[in-house]
């Protein structure tokens, strides 16, 4: 019944392919750009047939076989899909804001050197991806999971003429590696664990089947979940392995709306979901997922309050939101954090979008006037409202969601985590407050960067202030379509308690709900405890909001002497705590000592050696040899008695 | 009494000393006459051998040895004095084209 | 008697040998070398060889001799020559030694049996040594003997071939 399941993987890979090898030759930029929209499109079609043909099924797991592909001993290995309501909700997502980013690149790529090159890399993009949330078993899932590090590094270098953009390329892919071979080390833990207990498999509905077999809240899940979140921390750009996503937005603003904002970096969550039943066997690691998920939401927060490049603002911005999905898994709410996942893709990519919309302006504006100041520096913007205004209403329109104002998306998905946070049984009220802190600044810098950006006098330098333009349909279109999902997208998880029938949470129940129940995940408390806190939640974004509006329209004096007077602080945070600079001490300089120790010591020496050392030896037997033909006859006659004596003597003396 | 081994031992000393000329001198007559003895202490050892024995194998030897000596006298010396004429010296260290 | 004569000829042909190694003017080594020859004619008599001792003198001291006094004549390199007229004597005297001691492992001291062969010191008196030889030369050895001619007779040839006057 879902045999066509393998298009929507295959459509993308078929738009990376011709536009890969016959994008030179296609100059055309609105075909090539237009292969792979359709193709990404045609995918969302078939995402979307196939999420109303499970809506309607009873039985929501099904299992696609494609082919096999390896059988080793008692271990089968094949080519499955898996589609469930997780990955229903993941394609669709996947898909659908992908559609909308191939839109907009169309229009903002357009100019470029190597244009068919991005549409390339970013329908192969798509097809990891979608081979990542569709993967039936570990093996397939972990191809998807390489594929989107690799496309991440090619995608972020893809100026790669300029070494800050390769520079961080590189710091990704590294980094992501790093938490790959935790993934793979919780892989290969898991596969011996089950394999003890006479279970041979990697495939996720087999895995969940038997995990009843391996103790729960012993030491060996215990590694097991670990080394899978350490994984995931590296892909999500949690601590410790955080440091790539705002080096990260070197690449073009349509890659760090789509990889950065909406699809790879849930990666990590989706992958936690769709283990749940082992993570919940071991409270442990859902205790350090939480405080992961909580410490990371705050960091990132606070570094964002600082930063003044538009793009930098809302990488910390995802990673402070990641922070909050990672704590939403960690306290056993896992429907709430994929809820999450969904809401932060819509705003996320709006706001990633607008920004680029903006950026694009900018530099178009700059370019015109002959002038080089940074087109992304909040410093320089200002005032833009009138300019822009599609721009600007939608840029609003989302940002109101992420600050977590009633009504919108974001405030449904986020505070059904506040509420899972404080009143889950593995939730603590300490998480309660460091997120509500965090919302609050949340709505703050987001409040900043639109107020900088679209409200106030146009900071702008005077020859270029006028000609900033609207930018084309291309652009707007999905910026509309974006805005408009996430006002209304957190309609289909509204909770009970404010009235709604949490058709969302109920969908994803059948994924969820046999490990939330078997170690009893739930927040309890009653309906007051839970009014209290939404109302304490939205207070505090308003208030946030307030702020914002006072330091940045009413006076706009005021943050100059506030990083006066707590300089320092500043500093600190501006800089990003320092956390790069530690990580260079600790590890990128021993590294590259160690590196510089072998070239010299040891290849130098000992391998040149070895190599010079054979010549050497050719030689010297050469020059030992040429004295056997020297052309005295003094010499031969010598060697002649010397043969006769040795004969002679051999015959005489044995 | 002398026997046998006197002759032997002798030719054997004169052997040496021939060898010893072959080696050392750079006149290239003068090795050659160096050789000339070293075959002529082989004459010396074929003869009293033969005698010893009391066959005559070893004096019709000695016969043919000394025709192969004349011969090779005669070509021997025409070469040198091809090379003389070629090289205005008979220094066996400037007879050096025996090599690759 | 026998004795003091073997032990003074061998005397001189050894001191002769030596200075046909020893001496700077090859006219020296050349004069050294006609005695060395004489010196082993009268061994060869003393071996009842009387032949033999004539070849000797007639072939070697008379013909081989005279040809290598001449060349050294032609070449007019009389004067002695300048410098070093040696070199490797180390090696050589070494390997010279050696030589010597290998090779005088094969005389052994004592009583040496002969192994009977038909032509004794009476039939040598008897028929004569010239005789003798010249029997095994015809009958026995004729191939060889002609084959020696021919040697001969190219080796003149070559001779002549190789130091004639390029014209």
């Amino acid at each position: 019944m879902y045999s066509n399941l393998w298009l929507i993987p295959f459509f993308p890979l078929l738009g990376a392919i011709v536009n890969g090898l016959f994008g030179k030759k296609i100059k055309n930029e609105a075909v090539i750009g237009g292969i792979a929209t359709l193709l990404m499109f045609l995918s969302f079609l078939v995402a979307v047939q196939n999420f109303f043909r499970l809506l309607g099924d009873t039985e929501k797991v099904h299992e696609i076989v494609l082919a096999s592909w390896m059988t080793v001993g008692n271990l089968q290995v094949n080519w499955e899909l898996l589609l469930d309501p997780l990955s229903a909700v993941m394609i669709l997502v996947v898909t659908g804001v992908g559609t909308l980013i191939h839109l907009y690149s169309i229009g903002y790529m357009h100019g470029e050197t190597g244009y068919y090159r991005f549409f390339s890399y970013l329908n192969l993009f798509a097809f990891s991806m979608l081979m990542l949330v569709l993967g039936g078993n570990a093996l397939v899932m972990f191809i998807g999971w390489e594929g989107v590090g690799l496309c991440s590094y090619l995608l972020i270098g893809y100026y790669y003429e300029k070494k800050s953009a390769s520079d961080a390329a590189k710091k990704a892919f590294v980094v992501n590696r790093i938490g790959d071979f935790g993934f793979l080390c919780g892989l290969f833990i898991l596969f011996w664990a089950l394999a003890g207990k006479g279970v041979w498999t990697i495939n996720f509905v087999e895995i969940a089947n038997n995990a009843h077999l391996l103790e729960t809240g012993g030491a060996l899940i215990t590694v097991i979940t670990l080394a899978f979140f350490l994984g995931a921390t590296g892909k999500s750009a949690q601590i410790p392995l955080f440091t790539w996503l705002p080096d990260a937005m070197e690449g073009p603003t349509p890659v760090s709306a789509l990889i950065h904002a909406a699809t790879m970096v849930t990666a990590g969550i989706y992958m936690i979901g769709r283990m749940n039943i082992l993570f919940a066997m071991a409270p442990s690691t859902m205790m350090t997922i939480a405080i992961i998920g909580a410490a990371t939401a705050f960091l990132a927060a606070t570094i964002g309050l600082a930063q003044n490049d538009i793009k930098r603002v809302l990488a910390y911005s995802t990673v402070s939101q990641l922070g909050y999905m990672f704590l939403a898994m960690g306290v056993g709410a896992f429907s709430a954090g994929i809820f999450h996942l969904m809401t932060h893709a819509f705003f996320k990519a709006c706001l990633f979008l607008g920004s680029g919309s903006v950026i694009h302006a900018m530099h178009h504006a700059y370019h015109h006037a002959h002038l080089h100041d940074d087109p992304q520096d909040m410093r320089n913007m200002g005032g833009l409202r009138s300019k822009m205004p599609i721009t600007f209403w939608t840029f609003l329109l989302s940002t109101i969601a992420i600050a977590g104002v009633p009504f919108f998306s974001g405030f449904f998905s986020k505070d059904e985590i506040l509420w899972w946070s404080f009143g889950s049984t593995a939730g603590h009220p300490i998480f309660w407050v460091v997120a509500v802190c965090v919302a609050g600044m949340t709505a703050f810098y987001m409040f900043r960067l639109v107020f900088m950006t679209f409200f106030g006098a146009q900071r702008t330098d005077a020859r270029a202030k006028d000609h900033i333009p609207e930018s084309p349909w291309t652009i707007t279109v999905p910026l509309i379509i974006l805005a408009f999902l996430a006002v209304v997208g957190g309609y289909v998880g509204v909770p009970e308690v404010l009235g709604g029938s949490n058709n969302f949470g109920n969908f994803l129940a059948p994924v969820f709900g046999h490990a939330q129940e078997l170690h009893h995940l739930s927040a309890h408390g009653s309906h007051a405890v839970e009014y209290t806190l939404i109302a304490l939640s939205v207070s505090i974004a308003l208030i946030g909001i307030y702020l914002a509006w006072l330091m940045y329209l009413k006076n706009p004096e005021l943050p100059a002497r506030f990083t006066a007077k707590f300089a320092s602080a500043y500093r600190f945070v501006f800089n990003k705590w320092y956390i790069d600079e530690l990580y260079d001490f600790m590890f990128v300089n021993p590294c590259k000592k160690l590196g510089t120790f072998l070239w010299r010591a040891f290849d130098v020496k000992v391998v040149d050696g070895l190599v010079n050392g054979c010549a050497w030896v050719c030689k010297g037997l050469g020059a030992g040899l040429r004295y056997t033909q020297t052309g005295y006859m003094y010499n031969y006659a010598m060697a002649m008695v010397v043969g006769v004596v040795v004969i002679v003597g051999f015959y005489v003396f044995s | 009494m002398i026997t046998v081994n006197h002759y032997l031992l002798l030719s054997a000393i004169l052997f040496a000393i021939g060898t010893l000329g072959v080696l050392t001198r750079k006149n290239a007559i003068v090795v050659f006459m160096c050789i000339e003895v070293m075959l002529n202490a082989v004459n010396l050892t074929f003869v009293a051998l033969s005698r010893h024995v009391g066959n005559m194998d070893g004096q019709i030897f000695v016969f043919f040895v000394m025709t192969v000596a004349a011969a090779e006298a005669a070509v021997g010396l025409a070469l040198i004095i091809a090379f003389y004429r070629n090289r205005e010296s008979i220094d066996v260290d400037d007879f050096n084209m025996l090599k690759w | 008697m026998e004795i003091i004569l073997f032990y003074l000829v061998a005397g001189v042909a050894i001191t002769s040998a030596f200075f046909v190694v020893k001496c700077r003017n090859p006219i020296n080594s050349a004069l050294n070398l006609v005695t060395t020859f004489i010196c082993l004619a009268v061994f060869y008599i003393m071996l009842e060889s009387p032949f033999m001792a004539a070849i000797q003198i007639i072939v070697y001291a008379g013909a081989i001799m005279v040809l290598i006094i001449f060349v050294i004549m032609l070449l007019n390199f009389g004067q002695t020559v300048r410098g070093r007229y040696t070199h490797g004597l180390a090696g050589g005297g070494l390997l010279a030694v050696l030589l010597l001691l290998v090779t005088s492992q094969f005389v052994r001291f004592g009583d040496a049996p002969g192994t009977g062969g038909e032509i004794t010191s009476a039939l040598l008196t008897e028929v004569g040594h010239t005789e003798l030889i010249g029997r095994a030369l015809f009958l026995d050895f004729v191939l060889p003997f002609e084959i020696a001619g021919v040697l001969l007779l190219i080796a003149i040839l070559g001779a002549l071939i190789i130091a004639k006057q390029k014209v």
